[in-house]
């Protein structure tokens, strides 16, 4: 470990918790029509979407909120948020940016200057409800990528957004996507053109700044034909006694043999260990693999929040596509995570793999809930489940809930459970070779995590590493 | 000159005492043997010394080069030169065999203020061992122990030993499990360490191991106690006669 790596790891506090000192413009907490009519205008939207809007909206009142998490929580107040936060400044360009937002980022290892760029990654950075820049937008176009914000997409590309926006997660899916629907504020659009594999790593940055409002983001990303794609997302937030509210869609659409891989490495705010504050992240993250020959690969490193409920999932509509899942979901302090997948079989030789790590510490509980469904037109199909728990302690608690549905007798399903202690007999055994307990934990959970971290391209790794390390520092012992 | 001093031990395994007042002293250079009957110990005494969680020690003390490490972490005493090969050596899954040798050496080799091994460096050491113990090259590439064999698991033992170069090395059970080929292997490996400074302590049911390892002395631990220590000379008399001929005849 890198000496200052090691003294944030002392502290054992979320490293991420300071608030960028900006103004900031929020909509007066409430939400009805006039709310969603207020946010349309603050992007200046087309009338469409705004009807798309309100029809999300009209259909949300009708629904109620699902409790069949195991997933314990004071309720929501919907019309306690503030559903509308924007840094003061509004900026043309790069020079424009609030140099404090700038600052803030390079804080969170996200250099948005010019020149300081990374090096192969086009960043997206969105506080709040805005995204405040977007980097190396001129060279992708160059090779027909886009790369831009969500609100800019809505008004430059409609035709896209009216073709594949709501097609994978339909506007009344369930309730936090249909309130996604009617509230969403900023996010990413991603469009590679036929044939093109996209030159840079794409990712988003997620940053929830201001006081006691939520974070609706909304992504789209398609891969037209024969096309590649890998995007990367992370977040934070400031440290607070209050929860607050982040309900994210997320849509992918993959052609005849094109592939998107995406990576998550979520790190909201978990709260302390009384559970008290922490980031209530209720995400609806859903690819369709459309085209035959296609495929969709989810990777997510989970260490965050103080309530997570996410389950990316595929549905394998072309014949021979592929879904993967990967998933490390870490819960300690008193954060409950209740996560995993669906993978839906349609097309023919169809093929999905799900390896799932939960990793509990102090009082977290983590719970795998995972859905294979094997459609009847879907013959060959075939699906791999792995769902591993390892439990640090013994207050904390590993859940494991595997569905599956088939409709077809033929398809081969096959599905592996583990729940294991990190054992004393394997911190000894490195004890007794001089590693110190801390350095024989970590190599154990990192172990443990492999199949998984080696699935993220390689600057992820390594902060899924060091995140890890962070997260689990003062839980052991 | 002694290497390891036991002295009056008494050791509880949870409530059960398990060491009676244990005496024990380890020659530089030399090979001791320990030979006992089922439950006389012999485990929870080499537990005792590398500070192993489930043992208390309740009375006595064990001195390393002149220094009690009763009060010791585990990774100290290994730090300072104590090595045990495990009788059922843990999987570890997920962690690489060679990452794990090299953190573990280059922890020693940073104790011991000396720079630590580069990759290469280190790659270049275990290639070399890896011959001498008959082991495959992609065992340093598997995790650690994971699938391994019976052998293969008291083969990686004494690579880990080989490439530490501990001062006092316990060896329990080595020689359980092994057929007659990683016998040899381990045997050659362990005798390649006996270099006139170091000190044996051999734990066995059997007198096979001893064959191949040539003790200097054999104590029989029985009850929580050293009740006899000879010469090599004692193992065909335990042969003959078992342990209770022997303890009779005292």
């Amino acid at each position: 470990m890198e000496s200052n790596e090691l003294d944030k790891a002392v502290s054992g506090e979320y490293a991420l918790g300071f608030e960028i000192d900006i103004e900031t413009d929020v909509a007066p907490p409430g939400l009805d029509e006039k709310t969603i009519a207020f946010i349309s205008k603050k992007k200046n939207e087309p009338e469409w979407m705004l009807e798309l809007r309100l029809k999300a909206f009209t259909k949300w009142q009708t629904m109620t909120e699902p409790h069949w998490g195991k997933l314990d929580y004071t309720p929501i107040d919907y019309q306690s948020i503030s559903y509308f936060a924007a840094p003061k400044q509004a900026p043309e360009s790069l020079d424009e940016v609030d140099p404090k937002i700038i600052e803030a980022y390079k804080k969170l290892g996200i250099p948005l200057e010019e020149q300081k760029q990374l090096q192969g990654i086009a960043v997206d950075a969105v506080v709040d409800s805005v995204s405040v820049t977007t980097t190396y937008s001129e060279e992708l176009s160059k090779h027909g990528v886009i790369f831009c914000s969500i609100s800019d997409a809505i008004r430059d590309y409609p035709e896209l957004i009216k073709k594949y926006m709501f097609s994978v997660v339909p506007m009344n899916d369930n309730f936090f996507a249909t309130l996604n629907s009617a509230v969403f504020t900023d996010g990413t659009f991603v469009y590679i053109p036929k044939g093109v594999r996209c030159p840079m790593e794409l990712s988003t940055y997620f940053r929830i700044n201001a006081l006691n409002t939520g974070q609706f983001e909304r992504t789209l990303i398609v891969a037209e034909e024969g096309s590649y794609v890998s995007y990367n997302e992370g977040c934070s937030a400031p440290t607070r006694d209050e929860h607050q509210l982040h309900a994210a869609v997320v849509e992918l659409v993959t052609l005849r043999d094109a592939e998107i891989k995406y990576s998550t490495i979520q790190n909201w705010y978990p709260g302390d260990e009384n559970g008290k504050g922490g980031i209530y992240n209720f995400v609806t993250k859903r690819g369709l693999c459309k085209g035959d020959n296609s495929k969709i690969s989810w990777t997510q490193v989970e260490t965050g929040s103080a309530i997570t409920w996410k389950y990316p999932s595929c549905v394998l509509k072309g014949d021979n596509s592929v879904g993967e899942f990967y998933s490390v979901a870490v819960t300690t302090l008193a954060q409950q995570a209740d996560t995993g997948t669906k993978m839906i079989h349609l097309g023919k030789n169809t093929s999905s793999t799900i390896i799932s790590k939960g990793i509990s510490a102090m009082k977290g509980q983590n719970t795998y809930r995972g859905l294979v469904k094997i459609g009847a037109n879907a013959t060959g199909a075939r699906n791999y489940s792995e769902c591993d728990s390892l439990l640090i302690g013994s207050q904390c608690g590993a859940h494991t809930f595997p569905y599956l549905e088939s409709k077809d007798t033929q398809g081969q399903v096959e599905h592996e459970a583990t729940t294991s202690k990190i054992s004393d007999e394997q911190l000894f055994y490195l004890r007794q070779r001089g590693i110190n307990e801390e350095d024989a934990v970590s190599m154990i959970v990192h172990g443990f995590c492999k199949q998984v971290f080696s699935q993220l391209p390689m600057e992820y790794a390594v902060e899924a590493k060091a995140l890890l390390e962070l997260t689990l520092e003062g839980s052991v012992g | 000159m002694i290497t390891l001093d036991i002295q009056n031990l008494e050791a509880k395994i949870g409530d059960k005492q398990i060491l009676n007042g244990l005496n024990l002293q380890l020659e530089a250079g030399k090979v001791h043997a320990i030979m006992g009957p089922n439950g006389a110990g012999k485990s929870t005494l080499s537990k005792a010394i590398v500070g192993h969680y489930d043992v208390a020690i309740v009375g006595g003390d064990i001195f390393y080069k002149g220094k009690s490490i009763k009060e010791m972490e585990p990774e100290e005493r290994a730090l300072e030169g104590i090595f045990l090969s495990f009788q059922h050596p843990v999987e570890i899954p997920g962690v690489n065999n060679a990452y794990f040798l090299r953190t573990a050496l280059n922890a020693k080799r940073k104790h011991e203020g000396k720079e630590e091994l580069n990759a290469a460096e280190f790659l270049r050491l275990m290639r070399t061992h890896l011959e001498e113990l008959g082991m495959k090259p992609d065992m340093i590439s598997r995790s650690l122990n994971e699938g391994f064999s019976g052998g293969e698991k008291k083969r990686n033992e004494i690579l880990q030993m080989l490439v530490l170069e501990p001062d006092v090395i316990i060896l329990d059970e080595i020689d359980s499990g092994l057929d007659i080929d990683a016998l040899r292997a381990v045997s050659e490996g362990i005798n390649k360490m006996k270099d006139g400074k170091r000190s044996f302590l051999v734990i066995t049911h059997y007198s096979r191991i001893l064959d191949y390892i040539e003790p200097d002395y054999i104590h029989v631990l029985k009850d929580g106690q050293i009740v006899k220590t000879a010469g090599p000379e004692l193992v065909a008399q335990l042969e003959e006669e078992g342990y209770d001929g022997i303890i009779v005849n005292e």
